[in-house]
């Protein structure tokens, strides 16, 4: 990323819905998160910040309201022609009508390839070693030559500090490690944007640091990235924007030292009595 | 030396175990009487039996010995054999694709999967041979030909066997897929792999882990199964033997001959289900 692309718009979320059945789980969700800066999401269990940092990558479709990352739509194509036609006929307000087409798997899959996501359970692949793992979205999705592919890899494990991991399994891992290789691969596809769904919530506490460590030192390096996480010391220390969401709203964001030092809703202030 | 005097001042019965001095106290076990007389009432059994099978001459056992590596025999070995092989090759690959549809958001295609196994499952692999056998009665003429040409007994014994596996290799497969972490899709699809690699690199190998026991179980029963079809003449090796014992009515040596040879091939077999297991749990904890 060059400077001259900080501050520009990388994921722009405007009125997101979903619901699963009748639970409304996003009521309306709107944010903004500028390229190389770290948002962290905070929020109670069932707030709907994962389903939220899902729709991002489209693994969870929204049932309405559109997501963009680095100005293309996510998961759907604008019909240019009918918002044109409605633009000019009806006026400004009938800009964003027309309808979405929903794109095809092929045109889903790319654009997921730009979005690095980090799950809780770290979901690294048990049957393939920790170089296989990280080298295995290079080669088949980018069609990366494979042994560039391993190259690589093996750079990215010496940046999470795990190169003498390479030809184990990830079951002979400890959480803290696994994690560590399911950031690098991520990081294999150079996404433009990380997705973080709470990284540390299944380790044991006295692994939690080592994975933050490498997640603050991407944040110095200027990636941009979501952070859904319960580590508030995390989010004082690296976000530039906190957001706090409570049943499928966000009920306010700001910087660190606004949002938690000086909340100025009751239920932000509740939540953060609590956990701090 | 302060534990000795411990020791001494303990009482004797009652109270922890104390160090008598020379290291740990030895755990002395109960007497196992039952066990032991247990296992000789049966080992006694066994060699009561077995000097009967031995001693009995009706068993022909030189008959067993003339026949067991006979032309006939082993030609019908080989189409037990291979019969088999061909029946869970095709069986398994239909068997996969109806578990792929069952598993597919299409709820056509998982109706029909579900009709099919359900179907199949419900007839009996007999019936199904026979019905085969005669379906010229229904079809006398397929695509201008007559359907008793078309339909000979090694036709009709592979489809027949084949669709009766694939209902039971259909349960079998979807078992194994559905025992793969949801999770391991969702982390195929976010690193943008396609369906078709998602499949062929994370799910099915990692299904295979579930599916190789069943498996071995399916293979070793059709294996025997297999013999089925020596109602339709087909010469494997349950009907190779007949032909013998029609001929020379030694029939108990041999059946003894056939069932020796299904003996040894499943033995070959469940020793290669060890290697193919081991291979498929690599990477999980307990195979180290």
């Amino acid at each position: 990323m060059s400077d001259a692309d900080a501050g520009r718009t990388m994921v722009d979320i405007k009125a997101v819905h979903k619901s699963f059945g009748t639970l409304e789980v996003l009521r309306g969700i709107d944010l903004e998160v500028r390229t190389g800066e770290v948002t962290v999401v905070l929020g109670p269990s069932g707030s709907g910040k994962s389903t939220l940092l899902r729709t991002i990558n489209h693994l969870e479709k929204v049932d309405s309201g559109w997501i963009s990352v680095d100005g293309s739509l996510v998961g759907y194509r604008r019909d240019n022609r009918a918002t044109a036609r409605r633009a000019s006929g009806k006026g400004g307000g009938g800009g964003r009508a027309g309808k979405l087409y929903e794109l095809s798997e092929r045109e889903v899959l790319k654009q997921r390839t730009q979005i690095g996501f980090v799950f809780q359970n770290f979901n690294l692949f048990p049957h393939l070693t920790v170089l296989e793992n990280i080298a295995e979205a290079p080669v088949s999705a980018l069609k990366r030559p494979r042994k560039d592919a391993l190259d690589r890899a093996r750079r990215l494990l010496d940046r999470v500090g795990l190169a003498d991991k390479a030809g184990a399994y990830p079951k002979q891992l400890s959480g803290g490690q696994q994690q560590r290789v399911a950031i690098a691969r991520a990081l294999a596809l150079e996404p433009k944007l990380l997705l973080f769904d709470e990284p540390t919530s299944a380790l044991d506490p006295e692994l939690v640091g080592e994975v933050l460590d490498v997640i603050k030192d991407l944040a110095l390096q200027g990636t941009t990235m979501i952070v859904v996480t319960h580590e508030i010391g995390f989010a004082r220390e690296v976000a530039d924007t906190v957001v706090f969401m409570d049943e499928g709203r966000i009920v306010e964001q700001g910087a660190p030292g606004d949002v938690l030092d000086a909340p100025r809703h009751d239920r932000t202030k509740a939540f953060l009595s609590k956990v701090l | 030396m302060s534990s000795n005097t411990l020791a001494k001042t303990a009482p004797a019965a009652a109270g922890p175990p104390a160090d008598a001095g020379e290291g740990q106290p030895r755990i002395v076990s109960r007497p196992r009487t039952g066990q032991w007389l247990a296992a000789v009432v049966v080992l006694v059994l066994l060699a009561l039996a077995a000097n009967s099978v031995i001693r009995n001459d009706a068993f022909q056992w030189d008959v067993v010995a003339d026949y067991f590596t006979s032309a006939s025999v082993l030609r019908g070995l080989g189409l037990t054999l291979w019969l088999t092989a061909l029946v869970m090759a095709l069986g398994f690959a239909l068997g996969t694709l109806l578990a792929v549809m069952r598993l597919s958001a299409n709820p056509v295609l998982r109706a029909v999967s579900w009709g099919y196994v359900w179907l199949f499952r419900s007839m009996p692999i007999l019936v199904q041979l026979l019905f085969w056998f005669n379906i010229g009665a229904l079809y006398p003429h397929i695509l201008g030909v007559r359907t008793v040409d078309l339909f000979g007994p090694i036709t009709v014994a592979i489809i027949g066997l084949t669709l009766h596996e694939a209902a039971y290799a259909a349960e079998v497969v979807r078992g194994g897929i559905l025992s793969v972490d949801r999770g391991q899709i969702e982390a195929a699809q976010a690193l943008g792999l396609s369906r078709l690699r998602r499949w062929r690199r994370i799910i099915l190998p990692q299904a295979m882990r579930s599916i190789v026991p069943p498996a071995g179980n399916m293979l070793i029963g059709t294996l025997k199964g297999t013999s089925i079809v020596s109602v339709i003449a087909v010469q494997d090796l349950l009907y190779s033997v007949q032909l013998v014992y029609h001929r020379t009515y030694q029939v108990i040596p041999m059946l003894l001959v056939a069932t020796i040879w299904y003996v040894v091939v499943t033995s070959l077999l469940s020793a290669g289900q060890f290697y193919v297991e081991r291979h498929y749990a690599r990477g999980s904890e307990r195979t180290r």
